[in-house]
């Protein structure tokens, strides 16, 4: 179990010098990273004095070598439209978009689960064609566009929901960090929450919809596969009801598998939420970004990618440990 | 002249037979299948609307008529003008610039398919025939490619380079290559331990000519899957860099570029965001019946 922990954090290093590595690749395209980091405005001077305090005057070695060991501390540089460290800045924007992310998961979760047992179960039944004629659908739709269509239905058809933001003007002082959803839930504060729910929904709907579609053709396919075992025909042969036999015997193995695929998933939609961030004016790293590009504020751009790439490595990290100890089979493989 | 049951004679016809059959096969497998019939439809449609674009537009897509801006479909004005889907804010067609817009859409997404594809053939090859310490770090490699955050790191590319053609499909294939990489080397490991390749090692063929000669052949199949599985994602990829303003740029519309303009006017011309946005969903799911028919006549194991 040591030997297997130990060998997959290693992994995981080896991933995250190798993030750093093409970040450092993307800075150096042009051959001059140096005017990458300024704006439009700066003088010759600003231009001599980052390159000479970046190091970009040095070898390329040790260039490299002086990003990696910024990169540890996280430090990617001073945003030039805020003149803040550009990691405070991203790391502000994390809990609207880990809010964003977990809701639109969880949504993702709660089709999948039942709609891929239900058709695994009803096999070639209408049920069956039903669920995954719309799961095709889903994973042949833009999700800008389903963004835009729930707007136009919800927010300004039927007036039911708000077309952007977090929270209503002024609910926003009642919260003391950034996860208004989690903390309204945690300290009970209902209107926090369900100020923070209303508005999370299309957004969460939207950037979940791929997820969604895929994850319930993976029940399905995951279910078909154990469904066909003989411990289930077993688990029938003695008596067990249908129910039983489904919900019990067969997901807790069809479960294994999926517990990867659905960190994968998170990991993904984690960094994934920029085109539902940019539609629903959602404040995010995701819309930060793309506010970033326009501003050509580099150092911000540098700072999100890397905390992205870096949560998707934990998260995958962590599952893959939770899916040893769920399954003795992999870590004495 | 040849002798009689020489092979040479007999063998070209005889393999022409075979392959014609084959086809024949995956034809008749396409008739039988309705829905993989109704993909190919749509995808046969869109190609001709790319490929006949100024033949099928009733309007030059790029004319702008000012105060002939955002009338809803079906307006008929009174110079004649009759524009199905209506049109945009500046007035031209919307039906004539999506038509245009197939274009671009199929261009940078087969390209951009093909490009990844033979990247990844070549490095699952390499790892997978390889091995060792080749293989740890192809697939290291693999690894860290799939933790970047796609968007961002598209968006962190077009910073440095700013946006154009070629940028964009480098940037779908640093994406799409290493899906392919992995299935194509999970199929070489499986054709090196076939007989027949041990059997040409054994004769003493060299590494070059058994895997071009033995081992390719055997992870084409795999590679032609997931290609035709992986167009539809790369549509959907390519249109959300173009609405997020990344993609590729100049007179040439989009549909995910028409349909970011389009949001703007969302509360009161639906139609310039909703038509371009139908567009992509009828092409992707075109693609992808196409595609799960293809991957369950080759090979209905594989996994995208």
């Amino acid at each position: 179990m040591f030997r297997y922990i130990a060998g997959r954090c290693l992994q995981a290093v080896v991933v995250l010098v190798g993030i750093i590595a093409i970040s450092f690749a993307i800075l150096h395209l042009t051959g001059d990273p140096a005017a990458l980091l300024l704006p439009e405005s700066a003088t010759e001077q600003d231009y001599q004095e980052i390159k000479s305090r970046m190091g970009f005057d040095r070898p390329l070695a040790e260039q490299f070598v002086q990003y990696m060991a910024r990169a540890a501390r996280l430090d990617f540089g001073v945003s030039y439209q805020q003149y803040r460290p550009a990691m405070t800045i991203v790391l502000e924007r994390l809990p609207a978009t880990f809010e964003l992310a977990m809701v639109a998961f969880m949504i993702a979760l709660l089709i999948a689960l039942p709609v891929g047992i239900l058709s695994a179960t009803h096999r070639n039944t209408a049920v069956d064609y039903a669920a995954m004629s719309t799961a095709l659908l889903g994973q042949s739709m833009p999700n800008f566009w389903l963004g835009l269509i729930l707007i136009l239905v919800f927010s300004l058809g039927l007036d039911l929901l708000p077309t952007s933001g977090r929270v209503s003007y002024g609910i926003e002082q009642r919260a003391v960090t950034g996860f208004y959803l989690f903390e309204g839930l945690f300290r009970l504060d209902w209107v926090l929450f369900a100020d923070a729910l209303k508005r999370v929904i299309l957004p969460a709907v939207t950037a979940g919809l791929y997820s969604s579609a895929r994850l319930t053709r993976l029940v399905r396919s995951s279910m078909l596969d154990v469904l066909s075992e003989d411990y289930v025909r077993t688990a029938r042969a003695k008596g067990l009801s249908e129910g039983v036999v489904v919900n019990v015997h067969a997901l807790k193995n069809a479960g294994i598998p999926l517990v990867t695929m659905a960190g994968i998933e998170l990991g993904l939609l984690l960094g994934g939420t920029v085109v539902t961030e940019t539609v629903f004016a959602w404040p995010g790293i995701g819309l930060l970004t793309i506010q970033a590009l326009q501003n050509d504020d580099f150092p911000v751009i540098q700072a999100a990618v890397f905390l992205l790439a870096l949560i998707f490595v934990v998260v995958n990290l962590v599952v893959d440990l939770l899916y040893a100890a769920l399954d003795p089979r992999i870590r004495y493989a | 002249m040849h002798e009689p049951g020489d092979a040479s004679v007999i063998a070209p016809d005889l393999m022409r037979d075979e392959r014609t059959s084959a086809l024949a096969d995956a034809w008749r497998s396409l008739l039988r299948n309705k829905l993989a019939l109704f993909g190919a439809v749509i995808l046969a449609a869109v190609v001709a609307m790319a490929v006949f674009s100024p033949w099928i537009a009733p309007y030059d897509p790029s004319l702008q008529i000012p105060w002939e801006g955002r009338r809803q479909p079906l307006t008929l004005f009174d110079s004649g003008r009759f524009v199905l889907l209506g049109t945009d804010q500046l007035g031209r067609d919307l039906l004539s610039r999506i038509v245009y817009a197939s274009r671009v859409t199929l261009v940078v997404s087969f390209t951009a398919v093909a490009v990844s594809g033979l990247i990844g053939l070549i490095i699952g090859v390499i790892a997978g025939y390889l091995g060792s310490w080749v293989d740890a770090v192809c697939m290291r490699l693999v690894d860290i490619f799939l933790a970047f955050p796609f968007e961002l790191l598209a968006l962190s590319i077009v910073a440095v380079t700013g946006p154009s053609l070629s940028v964009v499909v480098v940037v779908i294939a640093l994406r799409v290559w290493v899906v392919y990489a992995r299935v194509v080397r999970g199929a070489t490991l499986a054709a090196k331990e076939k007989d027949f390749v041990q059997a040409a090692v054994a004769l003493g063929a060299s590494e070059l000519r058994v895997v071009l000669v033995h081992v390719l052949p055997n992870v084409v199949t795999p590679a032609i899957v997931i290609a035709t599985l992986y167009v539809g994602r790369v549509i959907l990829i390519e249109s959300a860099l173009s609405f997020l303003g990344v993609g590729v740029p100049g007179s040439t519309p989009t549909w995910g570029g028409i349909l970011g303009d389009g949001r703007a006017y969302i509360d009161t011309a639906w139609w310039i965001a909703f038509f371009p946005g139908l567009a992509i969903m009828i092409t992707v799911l075109g693609v992808n019946l196409v595609g799960d028919w293809v991957r369950d006549y080759l090979d209905p194991r594989i996994q995208a």
